[in-house]
């Protein structure tokens, strides 16, 4: 789960970390009367959506008044930005963020995230702030350091002075640089979190250390243990469907094809979508119904993936081992019952119970294009929407 | 032969009186799995089924003589459930459950540093060895004995591949599923290691997904040490880009992970890459055939 610059640096400060003051606003209004709030001659307008690249995208301001302040806020809020993460079509801003401005010195990149190979938490630290981190790690893999966090001891001082130092900190910053990942540290610990990153991290001309952009992303197998972080989730930045499917607890992505898919397991899910594309079609989705699903699950599945009015076939390929297929097969009749199903619908079925399956399939009197196998779903549903299937 | 599980292994269900535990005990043990006791903390002295349960891991496995312990736990319980079966000393740890975080997994693997045991999952469909051990949730029909190992990270893809094999008429040594989570017990050149000494496996077929490096790291493996034929499939060519979600995890594998990166680096360690996943059977009978894939 992602959350809005605002809500991060919200998060970082109740851990100590030093972000500057400023306030979050929904209308032009807000804005203005924000801004005086601050209280200082000068103040930076934010657009808040899940996307970076906002500045370079006409998103971000330095303003020098409260009516400044308004008429950017008015010029961003209720229309889409479009920067290189959003897609062509952008994000709706419904927020900005009016923060105090910072007489910058020095950009530099911190990061911290979950090191699958160290098996632990682990800095990302470089000199090169306020540029992609892909950038730099492509063109200048030397100026990042990465340095892995012990589960027990934690954030070892020296590695924190290390980094300070790799970073060109001097003095009291060095001080400063140890508290500010202390805190970054026990709040991604405290809070599930799968990434940190402040980028830029700066020094101010007064010699400071602070977060002037801030992202979190959280692990969504930890928000269970967090109601406060999930009360952060702000559903005008998901897929509506994507939205929904979370609700019933199933992985749904949205993708730009006209074959629906559902399948159990991410792995197969991801497999037949490479069939798919494999026959000569692309696939509307990926969707892992996940393990242990019941027919309700089932049913909301089947559902989500016909709200897309540009799928054309469902192609379901269930290889049964938690999942039972006659589970699957009740679900999947109760829905096309419900929705009353107009498009083709192919489904391979094995494993556990499949013969229980194939009946209530069967029985129920739907029309469905049986497959034999992985290869043949794919083939039958590529024929399914009146397309030659190749490969 | 096979490697991991066997005929002699004796089984603990940790979770065994909830549904999904309920469910997989009695099929493992109708597929001949000694399913020796369970463990669900307050039940100690009554049973399932038969199978004796117990209080807690170290009792089950001084009264049971367990070697090997499954884990159906949900989420929030799963990573005490694993420390509880390596304190006991279980050799082989094998983790079903879905959704535990991922920082406990942290701690967890840092706690086993040092310790005999082996961790297989969180987020896995077990381990079997076709006709002597099943422990897990994968389907027992579709697997048949024979000298081909297979290692992966999905769990029905795993089912797929298998098969696909078992309808070829080739049949497996064991079938691993190592699990899709970023940190897992053993990862796929652990299990290789153990295929390249198993004298019962005559090939291998490793099942990757994108994201991470393992598969990248698996073929540096294979190229320098692996002595067996390898077929390989990675899940995930046609997943979308830009979906940046947690990008900065993708510097410290020095910006690998895509698929294209996973089966070129597979190709350059003479594995043969199967296109389709519908074409692994076929792809390892022509290995095993001799004919180039």
């Amino acid at each position: 789960m992602n959350i809005h610059e605002f809500q991060a640096k919200q998060v970082l400060a109740r851990f100590g970390a030093p972000v500057p003051k400023g306030q979050p606003a929904s209308t032009p209004e807000e804005a203005a009367k924000a801004f005086e709030a601050l209280g200082q001659p000068k103040a930076v307008v934010k657009a808040q959506i899940h996307a970076g690249g906002r500045g370079k995208a006409g998103g971000v301001k330095l303003v020098s008044s409260a009516a400044e302040a308004r008429d950017f806020a008015a010029k961003l809020l209720g229309k889409p930005l479009v920067t290189h993460q959003t897609g062509p079509q952008g994000r709706v801003v419904r927020r900005v963020y009016v923060e105090q401005a910072s007489e910058v010195a020095r950009e530099l990149y911190l990061g911290m995230v979950v090191d699958r190979k160290a098996k632990s938490v682990a800095v990302i630290a470089s000199t090169e702030g306020g540029m992609e981190i892909e950038e730099v790690a492509a063109k200048t893999p030397d100026r990042i350091l990465t340095e892995p966090i012990d589960p027990v001891i934690g954030l070892a001082g020296f590695q924190a002075r290390k980094i300070a130092f790799a970073l060109g900190l001097r003095d009291k910053q060095v001080g400063q640089f140890g508290a500010l990942l202390s805190a970054l540290y026990k709040a991604f610990l405290e809070t599930d979190a799968s990434l940190i990153e402040i980028n830029p991290l700066v020094v101010t001309k007064d010699g400071s250390v602070i977060c002037l952009d801030a992202k979190m992303s959280f692990d969504d197998n930890g928000l269970f243990r967090h109601a406060d972080i999930r009360e952060l989730r702000d559903p005008n930045e998901e897929d509506p469907a994507e939205t929904e499917a979370a609700k019933y607890d199933l992985s749904y992505v949205h993708l730009d094809g006209n074959i629906g898919c559902m399948v159990n397991g991410a792995g197969l899910a991801m497999a037949t979508m490479d069939i798919v594309k494999y026959y000569g079609a692309e696939p509307a989705n990926f969707l892992d119904v996940g393990g242990g699903a019941n027919s309700q699950k089932v049913a909301a599945a089947f559902r989500i993936l016909l709200s897309d009015d540009r799928v054309k076939a469902v192609l379901i390929n269930i290889f049964g081992g938690i999942m039972l297929c006659d589970v699957l097969a009740q679900g999947v009749v109760d829905a096309a019952r419900e929705v009353k199903l107009s498009v083709p619908l192919v489904v391979r079925m094995e494993g556990t119970n499949v013969d229980k399956g194939k009946q209530i399939l069967k029985d129920s009197g739907i029309k469905v294009i049986a497959a034999s196998d992985m290869a043949d779903a794919a083939r039958r549903v590529v024929e399914a929407i009146g397309q030659r299937a190749q490969a | 032969m096979s490697i991991l599980v066997n005929k002699n292994t004796r089984v603990l269900t940790q979770g065994i009186t909830g549904a999904t535990g309920q469910i997989h005990t009695r099929a493992c043990k109708e597929y001949g799995t000694q399913m020796v006791g369970g463990v669900v903390p307050g039940k100690g002295g009554t049973n399932f089924e038969g199978i004796p349960i117990f209080d807690t891991v170290e009792q089950a496995r001084k009264a049971t003589g367990a070697n090997a312990t499954v884990i159906y736990v949900p989420p929030p319980f799963a990573a005490d459930a694993i420390l509880e079966a390596v304190a006991a000393g279980i050799e082989l740890v094998i983790c079903i459950t879905e959704g535990v975080p991922v920082l406990d997994m942290v701690k967890v693997s840092r706690y086993m540093n040092g310790s005999k045991s082996r961790l297989i999952g969180p987020n896995c469909p077990g381990v079997i060895t076709p006709g002597e051990c099943k422990i897990g949730i994968m389907p027992g029909y579709i697997h048949k004995p024979g000298d081909i190992g297979v290692v992966s990270r999905s769990g029905t893809l795993t089912y797929e591949a298998v098969y696909q094999l078992t309808q070829l008429g080739i049949g497996q040594s064991t079938c691993v599923g190592i699990g899709g989570d970023p940190i897992v017990g053993s990862g796929h050149i652990d299990i290789l290691k153990l295929f390249n000494e198993d004298p019962g496996t005559r090939a291998v077929i490793m099942i990757g997904e994108i994201g991470g490096t393992a598969e990248e790291e698996a073929a540096q493996y294979i190229k320098e040490n692996f002595r067996k034929p390898v077929v390989a499939f990675i899940a995930g060519q046609t997943a979308p880009k830009g979906r940046r979600m947690g990008h900065a995890g993708a510097i410290i594998s020095g910006g690998r992970g895509t698929a294209a990166d996973k089966i070129a680096a597979l190709k350059a360690a003479g594995i043969a890459v199967a296109m389709s996943p519908a074409e692994l059977g076929i792809t390892m009978k022509s290995v095993l055939d001799g004919k180039a894939a």
